[in-house]
């Protein structure tokens, strides 16, 4: 039973990173229809953006939490401006092409200038331990859990509870009707943009004191993350989140159990759930 | 109030509009008639400036609106009703009729729309999908009119609503043209259509091929049916 409980615990803390991701992803495709391939790329970034901030300027992980986010942020914001805007009235294969490209130059770059070892980040707070119970939990991963948890929430928050939330999910939900009723949608798009990245930053940035941080973290996490958006449902917010918290859980309660399938569980589920609903747990089918 | 200059649209190879041109004036309601696929919709949607057009000129009081965008458009008070009503299904009704920015200052505050729509002020909470036909179609005009559009551009909105609902619609739209708002209404219900409108074009293959006033419709009603196929 405890051991059960552990496991459980572990997926919430692996899901918390599958939500902070699958949320991005999902305003931002939700936003402009782009499936932004170099989300993992840019996880991947914050936590280097933690690694160097810490090595050559000696700013410690509140630093990091706080800068890497916003400047991933404008760097996002910018992306999409130059690169990502020109493309969005052509077909979507064109920005797939364009974000898969942007993912492999970082992550080619980072390798040129880092190698491909392996970079220990040593600045995190809270050492030790956590009594939960039944078991005792590292209090730095209880915090990643937190910070996920209060994340998703206030981003919920933010989506139904304000003018600018209902903006975007209206032109979530019908991008031209929105314009016909006096919103100039291209005006959010640049935002909403930077927010999904300012999101895949933060992750990384927690995720650099409790994983490798390497030039491949990212595109090795951001397959299960693809898989999470599609069955919790390709631009929804709500159903990325619970998916992403709920994979979490059925990767390490694979572990446990039946070991042979906890790097499979995940496609497995995600064919089942496209062959019930195509348009994932919580998604809508798309208006013709 | 809306003027609309030999407007013509395509898409791909296919011609949907072929220099159409009609004018509506504040407070009159207009009808455009015409058998499916005689570029009503499509009308609309240029106007709206959803669709560009390949030709021709729009102008709202006057002012040419052809090369602004469609948020512009709907600031300067056009109200778009498009043929699937488009409520957002995910927004509330509450959502759904605060979210176009107010346009003008006849615009409808919140108390008076809940007023004159019980319907909706007793499901402001509800989820715009959760609404049957009839009060989707009275959110999707109440919604312009809070906004404060002079000019209505309704895409058939009696369309399989029931009779009373349809009368209800009837009420709403003499009430705006009451009040100076011009509405441009794409009706196949032509006993409907007599009962709101004051002049009615008839369009047929991208053309405006007639004008006809009442008298005209209700004369010829077994003709005009005829050609719209019903």
């Amino acid at each position: 039973m405890t051991s059960f409980l552990q496991q459980l615990f572990n997926g919430l803390v692996s899901g918390s990173f599958y939500a902070l991701l699958a949320l991005g992803l999902a305003v931002i495709f939700g936003m402009l229809r782009v499936v932004n391939f170099a989300h993992g790329a840019l996880y991947m970034l914050g936590a280097f953006g933690a690694v160097v901030l810490g090595d050559d300027a000696g700013l410690g992980f509140w630093w990091a939490l706080l800068l890497v986010p916003a400047a991933l942020a404008v760097a996002g914001m910018a992306m999409e401006r130059l690169l990502v805007q020109r493309l969005t009235a052509l077909d979507p294969l064109y920005n797939f092409l364009l974000t898969f490209g942007i993912a492999l130059v970082c992550q080619d770059l980072l390798r040129m200038k880092y190698g491909s070892h392996s970079r220990p980040y040593d600045r995190a707070p809270f050492g030790g331990t956590v009594d939960l119970g039944l078991f005792d939990y590292p209090r730095y991963q209880v915090f990643v859990l937190a910070v996920s948890v209060v994340v998703c929430v206030a981003v919920w928050l933010l989506l139904t509870r304000t003018r600018i939330g209902t903006v975007v999910r209206a032109s979530t939900e019908r991008p031209e009707l929105t314009r016909a009723f006096g919103i100039d949608t291209r005006r959010w798009v640049t935002p909403v943009f930077g927010f999904g990245v300012a999101l895949a930053g933060l992750a990384g940035v927690l995720a650099a004191p409790m994983r490798a941080v390497n030039s491949d973290m990212g595109a090795d996490l951001i397959i299960t993350v693809f898989a999470v958006v599609v069955i919790g449902g390709l631009g929804s917010v709500f159903g990325s989140v619970v998916a992403g918290f709920a994979i979490g859980m059925i990767q390490a309660l694979g572990n446990l159990y039946v070991p042979v399938l906890s790097q499979t569980s995940v496609y497995l589920l995600m064919a089942v759930v496209l062959l019930v609903r195509p348009a994932g747990l919580f998604g809508k089918e798309e208006h013709a | 109030m809306l003027d609309i200059e030999g407007m013509s649209a395509r898409y791909g190879e296919a011609t949907a509009l072929d220099g159409a041109s009609l004018t509506v004036g504040a407070g009159e309601v207009v009808t455009l008639v015409g058998r499916n696929g005689a570029g009503k919709t499509t009308l609309l949607r240029c106007v709206m400036g959803l669709h560009r057009p390949a030709a021709g000129r729009v102008a709202l009081e006057g002012r040419d609106i052809t090369a602004a965008p469609a948020h512009r458009r709907a600031r300067l008070g056009l109200g778009y009703v498009p043929d699937d009503r488009g409520i957002y299904a995910g927004l509330s009704v509450e959502e759904n009729l605060t979210l176009p920015p107010v346009a003008a200052g006849s615009a409808w505050p919140l108390a008076r729309v809940y007023e004159t729509f019980p319907v909706l002020a007793a499901r402001r909470r509800f989820p715009g999908g959760r609404l049957s036909g009839g009060e989707q179609q009275m959110l999707a005009l109440a919604r312009v009119l809070r906004a404060g559009a002079r000019v209505l551009l309704c895409d058939e909105p009696t369309e399989g609503l029931a009779p009373v609902t349809v009368r209800q619609i009837g009420d709403i739209l003499r009430g705006a043209k009451e009040h100076g708002v011009a509405v441009l209404l794409v009706e196949q219900n032509l006993r409907f259509a007599t009962t709101v409108a004051d002049r009615h074009y008839l369009l047929a293959q991208g053309r405006v091929v007639e004008a006809l006033d009442n008298r005209d419709v209700k004369q010829r009603e077994d003709e005009l049916l005829a050609h719209l196929g019903l």
